[in-house]
């Protein structure tokens, strides 16, 4: 392929190899995702919504505009491939 | 253009497997509030399921639901009764899609996992409704006939 | 470098695989393998996040009742990966109703040829 892009895949591997020293180790007990905003969700999902799945309740309840966006999301993307391919089926008969 | 997989063996095992697939996903969705699961997962394991029996056993088979368009128009209707969901707290004056005001007569707790629930209904719809729709699509030669007095093309 | 690579081990595979995927993308000139290469970085994402949730003698993020103070994995990762396993479904999809239609439109799906004929 041509040399900008092995020039630009290079790049892009420089990149991610100096970025990813400056994550957080994994599996360690002291990023901050881990010290402030998970054990909210763990200690408070029983009382404030009685559902034992963290998952399903940050999905549903806590974080459910996301969830509503991503299903308008997966609707548009339906509507689009029926928009691309649908139509000449349906001239055709 | 993509053909039914012509083999006896992979069509009889599709047929049996099929009604249990669907159960299944059925748990998944509903059990998504004590176990591994959910509206997404659930969706996808029923969605799974249509396209294997397209795919297996053609479009003239029984139980080949969701012919013509009505995929489409029902993976609107998911984001329909999540959109719904969502507004009816707004009829009580509270915020968009916070069930502790859905006016049920049970705790406050409780409003939000039955919202919960609902809205997984509504997203597992949406999700196998629009798989099967893009497969359909894609394959037209696979996509059952209109039902030619029926309600849903 | 030997702590380096304990702690970062999955960091570097899952970025191995998202450069396959984007050799895939850049260095191949016809459109369904560079579909497939779109697949093979979206996946090596999600990987890559589900692999930041874990937790040393962590379990499953479902609270079970009967223990009181278990140590959960962390539930975030999974619930954002949840939205990109979708988001990858509908790109897939209309990514191949688009080659179909360039296909049917122009008869080849080598980039060379495309560029040529579209000019």
């Amino acid at each position: 392929m041509n040399l900008h892009r092995w020039a630009a895949l290079a790049a892009l591997a420089v990149l991610f190899m100096t970025a990813s020293t400056s994550l957080p180790p994994l599996r360690s007990g002291d990023a901050p995702i881990r010290t402030r905003v998970e054990p909210y969700y763990i200690e408070h999902v029983v009382e404030q919504t009685a559902t034992l799945n963290i998952v399903s309740a940050i999905l549903a309840d806590y974080r459910s505009f996301d969830t509503f966006g991503e299903t308008t999301v997966v609707f548009a993307a339906g509507l689009a491939v029926y928009l691309l391919l649908g139509r000449r089926e349906d001239e055709a008969q | 253009m993509i053909q039914v997989y012509d083999s006896v063996i992979v069509r009889t095992v599709a047929k049996l497997l099929v009604p249990f697939i669907q159960v299944f996903g059925l748990y998944v969705v509903f059990h998504g509030a004590k176990s591994p699961g959910g509206g997404f997962q659930g969706g996808a394991i029923l969605g799974a399921s249509l396209i294997l029996l397209r795919l297996t056993v053609g479009p003239s088979a029984a139980g080949n639901y969701l012919p013509g368009r009505s995929a489409l128009r029902l993976g609107a209707g998911g984001v329909l009764v999540y959109a719904v969901i969502g507004l009816i707290p707004m009829l009580n004056g509270a915020a968009f899609l916070d069930y502790g005001s859905i006016p049920l007569p049970m705790l406050g707790a409780a409003r939000h996992a039955v919202g919960i629930e609902l809205v997984e209904v509504g997203v597992a719809l949406a999700v196998s409704c629009i798989m099967v729709s893009i497969f359909d699509d894609l394959a037209p030669a696979l996509r059952p006939a209109k039902m030619s007095q029926g309600k849903l093309t | 470098m030997q702590e380096l690579l304990a702690t970062r081990l999955e960091y570097w595979m899952t970025g191995a695989l998202m450069l396959v995927g984007f050799y895939g993308m850049l260095g191949k000139h016809n459109l369904v393998k560079q579909f497939i290469g779109l697949n093979i970085m979206q996946t090596a994402i999600i990987l890559l996040f589900i692999s930041m949730s874990v937790r040393e003698g962590g379990t499953v993020p479902i609270i079970e009742a009967g223990v009181p103070d278990a140590v959960y994995m962390s539930p975030l990762p999974h619930v954002l990966m949840l939205t990109a396993i979708v988001v990858m479904v509908g790109t897939a999809g209309v990514a191949l109703a688009l080659i179909i239609r360039i296909h049917s439109r122009f008869g080849t799906l080598e980039e060379d040829e495309l560029i040529e004929r579209s000019l």
